[in-house]
């Protein structure tokens, strides 16, 4: 939600449908609610609300409370960092106000948008500003520690895809094993950081326990990217039978599903500096993991390799158990025979 | 191997095989005068002011993103460069800034200078410019002057901008504007042909037939004017996508001296190793110089594959550069593996000092590279 004009349609159509952000000029503004479900791992629908309609003071068209804030997660309020704010900030105001009454469960995540362009000092600026404005506003209405996030994005930039990530991670069950069982890994192939993205939109669900880098993620990301584009081109159409029978054929006289060592994507990547190779593999339809590595691992491949198959294997089991929405009882369980697991790694 | 960097040396190499000394002495000297001649030639970029000349330059031949050309200023009048491409080619490259008062000087007292010796003009239109006709009585102005000097000369015309033009209307926005230009052309090589005795001066060729010369015809001082309408490629480009990268590989593919070596040798690799398909790109602009695909791999529906891998792998080299903290022009991966379980194999790695090399392989036994 937010005011219009303020760039959320841009941001639902860059991340969720691959726009090129350059080509958001042409979207028309939205007179809907646009609702946008997001096949992945997890379920979710982005639910895009047109900006001049107050779903709150509407007389004309009373809208149904519940049905709109009931089972929504995480509300993201999008305020033009560009343009003069304090409409949209009295707005969001009232909209928390509203939400803190009845629904106490929703986050809420408040995107300063459109910051390219604006010097880091009045980004910052900014975002303090509109910081305590709300906060104040809040705490003269007597809600304190109302559960509001900040964050700075632009469309221009991998900023609007590391806010949804961290949205996003907010909303999954059990983040804490997740994040676990990556530090694990990060610690066993000496990893410098762990990613665990969701191919089609490129947020990251989960990482490891080492501090946040903005510049790990964006080259993870676009590494993403670039093995997306790659299948696309090469791996996307079906080969003929008979290339197929000719690989199958002599000498090896084996179905190639059994000649391949690993029956999803693999990757490895290294620099002209020799350091911080990288690897990527996939974990299933919607995730994979990307892992920035340290100097010389990349030799010892094979080993690294065989680590990252056992936390695959711990990561489905997880995703399993979460999606069956067995009893929680049964999820520690699940984990604990990951790190179980993860101890193969100590052989390095 | 190492003869794909030296493609001049590569051919005569082969010639000293094949002759005796003497003969081989002369075939060096033929080779050299080619060699001379390829890089005289200039590369005349041009097209009205503002139009994006510099800025395409600038992403191809030295690495800027796009996004980083709007810091460009205009060019002020001819902007001399020798790009560096595969080693020792240089590209006599000619950035003519595109004000009125520019192209008057380039037209007038700079005549001779500026349109004599042309091997490649790359002309430029915008396609939001709001004054057409005005461009295309420029550009007419521009193809008569190159007739007049060098009419061997290639032309290539790129629709730039095109990412202002709503998609669904792009092509049918492209179309229009290549039969407009292909009529201005054929006009204006037309009233070169009309006028042809009061302007060439001291050798004037004979006046053409009434078909005109076929474009392959044999570039001789009094060789008929050739077609230019019907040689002349047109592109539709941007700097926001691949399209940029499709019309700049083809300009390069004309201007590699001996490139049929290296194709033949491309493909001989390929064959020895089985791949599906293999590219060649230039090391600093990742242009494909030269590709070969199997059969299998033909079947291939990206038909704009090709500069879609130009695209992405300066993309990921900038990446790369923003990680590392070096120099966009520097190096910045040396390998990149990538396996799709039963589905394809490939790799991208140095290949030379000056060429990256892309590799695409069926997967499983048979294209089984492990990396030592």
């Amino acid at each position: 939600m937010g005011q219009r004009r303020s760039g959320k349609s841009s941001i639902s159509s860059v991340v969720f449908h691959k726009l090129p952000p350059n080509e958001t000029l042409f979207l028309e503004s939205t007179a809907r609610i646009q609702k946008d479900s997001l096949n992945s791992f997890m379920e979710f629908q982005v639910w895009d609300f047109p900006g001049q309609i107050d779903v709150f003071d509407n007389p004309s068209f009373p809208f149904d409370m519940d049905a709109i804030f009931g089972e929504i997660g995480a509300l993201i309020w999008v305020i033009d960092a560009q343009d003069d704010y304090l409409e949209a900030v009295a707005r969001l105001n009232a909209t928390i106000l509203h939400l803190q009454r009845s629904y106490q469960h929703i986050n809420i995540e408040v995107f300063i948008h459109k910051v390219d362009g604006l010097s880091d000092d009045y980004k910052l600026d900014i975002q303090r500003d509109i910081t305590i404005r709300i906060q104040d506003e809040l705490s003269d209405q007597g809600v304190e520690n109302a559960p509001v996030n900040f964050h700075l994005t632009s469309i221009y930039n991998h900023s609007i895809f590391e806010a949804f990530s961290k949205v996003i991670q907010k909303l999954i069950p059990r983040l804490g094993q997740l994040e676990a069982m990556l530090t694990n890994l990060c610690r066993t192939c000496r990893f410098e950081k762990a990613y665990l993205f969701d191919v089609n939109t490129k947020i990251y669900i989960a990482t490891d326990s080492t501090p946040e880098d903005m510049a790990s993620y964006e080259i993870c990301s676009d590494y993403v990217d670039v093995i997306i584009d790659f299948t696309e081109v090469y791996g996307s159409w079906q080969r003929t039978p008979e290339w197929r029978k000719r690989l199958e054929g002599p000498p090896w006289e084996q179905k190639l599903e059994d000649q391949v060592a690993c029956e999803w994507a693999e990757s490895g990547m290294v620099l002209a500096d020799a350091q911080r190779p990288i690897m990527l593999r996939e974990v299933d339809r919607f995730l994979a993991l990307v892992a920035i590595m340290k100097e010389g691992s990349y030799e010892k491949m094979p080993q690294i390799n065989m680590n990252v198959d056992v936390v695959v294997k711990g990561l489905t089991e997880f995703f399993e158990i979460t999606k069956s929405k067995m009893t929680p009882t049964a999820v520690p369980g699940g984990v604990t025979a990951v790190n179980g697991n993860g101890v193969v790694g100590n052989g390095h | 191997m190492a003869d794909y960097d030296q493609p001049n040396t590569g051919a005569s190499t082969a010639a000293a095989a094949a002759a005796a000394a003497t003969a081989t002495a002369a075939a060096q000297a033929a080779a050299q005068a080619q060699l001379k001649k390829v890089k005289k030639q200039k590369v005349l970029l041009m097209g009205k002011s503002g139009s994006g000349k510099s800025s395409m330059r600038s992403i191809i031949f030295s690495n800027y993103l796009a996004r980083d050309t709007r810091r460009l200023g205009a060019t002020i009048d001819i902007d001399l460069s020798h790009v560096k491409f595969l080693g020792n080619l240089t590209l006599n490259l000619w950035d003519c800034g595109g004000q009125e008062a520019f192209m008057e000087n380039y037209l007038s007292q700079q005549r001779a200078h500026v349109f004599s010796n042309v091997g490649v003009l790359i002309y430029v239109f915008d396609i939001e410019s709001r004054d057409v006709d005005r461009d295309l009585a420029t550009y007419v102005n521009i193809i008569s002057a190159l007739v007049q000097y060098s009419r061997e000369a290639k032309v290539f015309v790129l629709i730039h901008k095109m990412d202002l033009i709503q998609p669904m209307t792009r092509e049918d926005v492209f179309d229009r504007r290549v039969a407009l230009v292909r009529r201005k052309t054929a006009e204006a090589v037309a009233i070169v042909r009309k006028q042809k005795p009061e302007l060439t001066g001291p050798s004037p060729p004979p006046p053409p037939g009434p078909g005109g010369a076929m474009a392959g015809s044999l570039p001789s001082p009094d060789s008929p004017i050739p077609d230019l309408e019907v040689s002349m490629q047109l592109f539709a480009t941007s700097i926001w996508d691949q399209s940029l990268y499709k019309a700049w590989a083809s300009i390069i593919h004309d201007l590699v001296p001996n490139l049929s070596v290296i194709e033949t040798q491309l493909a001989s690799l390929g064959v020895a190793i089985d791949a599906d398909e293999i590219l060649l790109f230039e090391r600093t602009s990742f242009l494909v110089v030269s590709k070969w695909t199997s059969p299998e791999g033909e079947s291939n529906p990206y038909g704009d594959r090709f500069e879609r891998m130009s695209n992405i792998l300066k993309a990921w080299k900038h990446t790369c550069s923003k990680f590392t903290g070096t120099p966009r022009n520097a190096e910045q991966f040396s390998d990149f593996e990538y396996k799709m379980g039963a589905n394809f194999s490939m790799f991208v790695t140095k290949f030379t000092t000056n060429t990256y090399i892309l590799v695409c392989m069926p997967p499983g036994e048979a294209s089984s590279i492990a990396p030592s």
